[in-house]
């Protein structure tokens, strides 16, 4: 299958592979799919104390789609609050990926990666 | 060193350049064009010659009677010839019908469309190693079992089943017993005076030869009767109708010829490669050779990296040609299914990768492969979670995952 170019850079240059340390308190994590269903995405979010997104990592196994659409919103969070970040749609990373109908599910994953990590950040946090 | 790499010659193989020569020769004005069954002027005659030179070609890579074969459109058609054939047949006997879950999907969507005529088939779960033995088999067998059908090299994994074990049962049986030999023409040896098969089913561009050409063996002692499933001008006695494309039969004919020659020097060729990739890949941690170890062809290797999904393993390994077990590519999630009747894990199932090597794989190329595939699981796995899992010592069945 041909892949988008916007996909084959974020593949080849993921942007913000790693991880924090996840019992720093400003740190949240979403971790999302399954291993079975050929993949898993975890994201990690900093957030400071006024709510705001000062940097993202992730990493998945996955296919390429799956790599370059959570490569993508680590960009995409970063400088957003938590509910501007959100707000982020599978559509949105779909669109900017070119990911065919066959890779939506990847977008979709990516889009509960962020639900994931922001409702981590909000357990941690009471709130 | 040309890029990309091809390791894909399961899937299919170049066609050897003696072959393409032979084959032009058949086509044009200056050639042999005629119809093979033109009885009444010598173009047909030349054609039919050349035909039944082929034919011979081909009986003698397996030991059959050239009268034994009948050519077909490929393997897909020679399935379907021979189990809808056989099974219509002799629906008198029974309308039981055995095969395996590894089978390639020209046999299993064959033996589906049996079940919807009113057959009944059972689907064998091979050993963890892809082999069925003949006790399973034998457990299996109802009285009214008509066709057994086995292939004899997994296009996936690469494994030999007994054929000729199965076929001693099966002939004690009194029952039909079909093998597809579409991945073992040329790579391993076929006698079929002494293999107890019925039919047998061929393929040319597996094995050097062009596509959209293939062969079904049809045993004349004891005689199998087959009901036809191409009606028109009678030809290949009746068994399968249509014009004989000459320049294909001519290019299987010289494909097989040359396999037979060549055959013994391109195993032990090519199992000095395969064991160069192995040993390549073996420093890798979590690493795993699916099937058995010793039956197996040299030409087809395929292996789980584990921790890393298959899909993107291909994508890092662009100047690579080769296939992944998981189905990701198309609309289905699955992974292969060949690798989960084995009892595999979904995700290693992902995780793996067939690497097919042929007459045209050089040592050269091998090493970078070796090469390529060292930096792309290093960076896979430095990016996959599952990874840091397996690394932490956390067990991945007892995370509560949050499937989609």
């Amino acid at each position: 299958m041909a892949y988008s170019n916007k996909v084959i850079d974020h593949y080849e240059n993921p942007r913000n592979v790693g991880s924090f340390d996840k019992d720093d308190a400003s740190v949240a994590t979403g971790m999302v799919g399954a291993p079975a269903c050929g993949d898993v995405m975890k994201l990690q979010i900093k957030v400071s104390p006024d709510g705001i997104i000062e940097d993202a990592k992730f990493k998945t196994y996955g296919c390429g789609s799956a790599i370059a659409s959570s490569s993508l919103v680590t960009e995409w969070v970063k400088g957003k609050s938590l509910d501007e970040a959100q707000q982020i749609k599978n559509t949105d990373i779909a669109q900017e990926l070119a990911l065919p109908p066959v890779k939506i599910h990847c977008s979709i994953l990516a889009e509960d990666a962020i639900k994931a990590a922001i409702a981590d950040y909000k357990q941690k946090h009471g709130g | 060193m040309k890029l990309p790499i091809y390791l894909d010659y399961a899937a299919t193989t170049p066609v050897d350049t003696r072959v393409a020569e032979k084959m032009m020769q058949f086509l044009t004005m200056d050639g042999e064009f005629g119809n093979p069954a033109s009885r009444s002027h010598r173009f047909g005659w030349q054609a039919e010659e050349a035909v039944e030179i082929a034919r011979s070609q081909i009986a003698e890579l397996i030991n059959a009677d050239p009268r034994e074969i009948v050519f077909t459109s490929g393997a897909t058609e020679s399935n379907n010839l021979a189990i809808k054939g056989a099974a219509d047949f002799y629906h008198k006997k029974g309308k039981h019908l055995i095969t395996v879950k590894t089978e390639h999907k020209a046999t299993l969507d064959t033996m589906r469309q049996l079940e919807r005529e009113g057959y009944e088939v059972t689907y064998m779960e091979p050993q963890t190693d892809g082999l069925v033995t003949v006790a399973m088999l034998e457990a299996a067998i109802r009285p009214d079992t008509s066709v057994i059908s086995v292939m004899f090299v997994n296009n996936e994994i690469g494994v030999v089943q007994d054929i000729a074990a199965i076929g001693e049962m099966c002939r004690s049986k009194g029952i039909i017993f079909h093998v597809d030999a579409a991945q073992a023409a040329g790579k391993v040896e076929i006698d079929l005076q002494t293999l107890k098969v019925d039919l047998m089913s061929f393929s040319a561009h597996k094995a050097y030869g062009p596509k959209g050409i293939g062969a079904l063996f049809v045993r004349r002692k004891p005689r199998i009767r087959l009901e036809a499933q191409m009606h028109g001008g009678g030809h290949e006695r009746g068994m399968r109708s249509g014009t004989l494309p000459t320049h294909q039969i001519v290019g299987m004919g010289e494909a097989f010829r040359i396999a037979k020659l060549e055959m013994q020097a391109e195993i032990s060729r090519i199992t000095v490669l395969r064991d160069r990739l192995l040993n390549g890949v073996k420093d890798l941690e979590q690493v795993f050779l699916n099937g058995n170890r010793e039956q197996r062809v040299p030409h087809i290797t395929n292996i789980s990296f584990n921790y890393v999904e298959g899909e993107s393993l291909i994508m890092a390994l662009k100047d690579i040609a080769v296939s992944s077990g998981s189905a990701c590519t198309s609309a289905s999630l699955e992974p292969s299914y060949v690798l989960r009747a084995l009892g595999m894990s979904d995700e290693l199932a992902h995780s793996s990768i067939r690497f097919s090597i042929g007459r045209f794989t050089t040592e050269e190329q091998v090493d970078h492969t070796i090469k390529i595939v060292h930096q792309a699981i290093d960076k896979l796995r430095a990016m996959s979670p599952l990874w840091d899992m397996f690394k932490d010592g956390v067990d991945l069945n007892t995370v509560a995952w949050v499937a989609h």
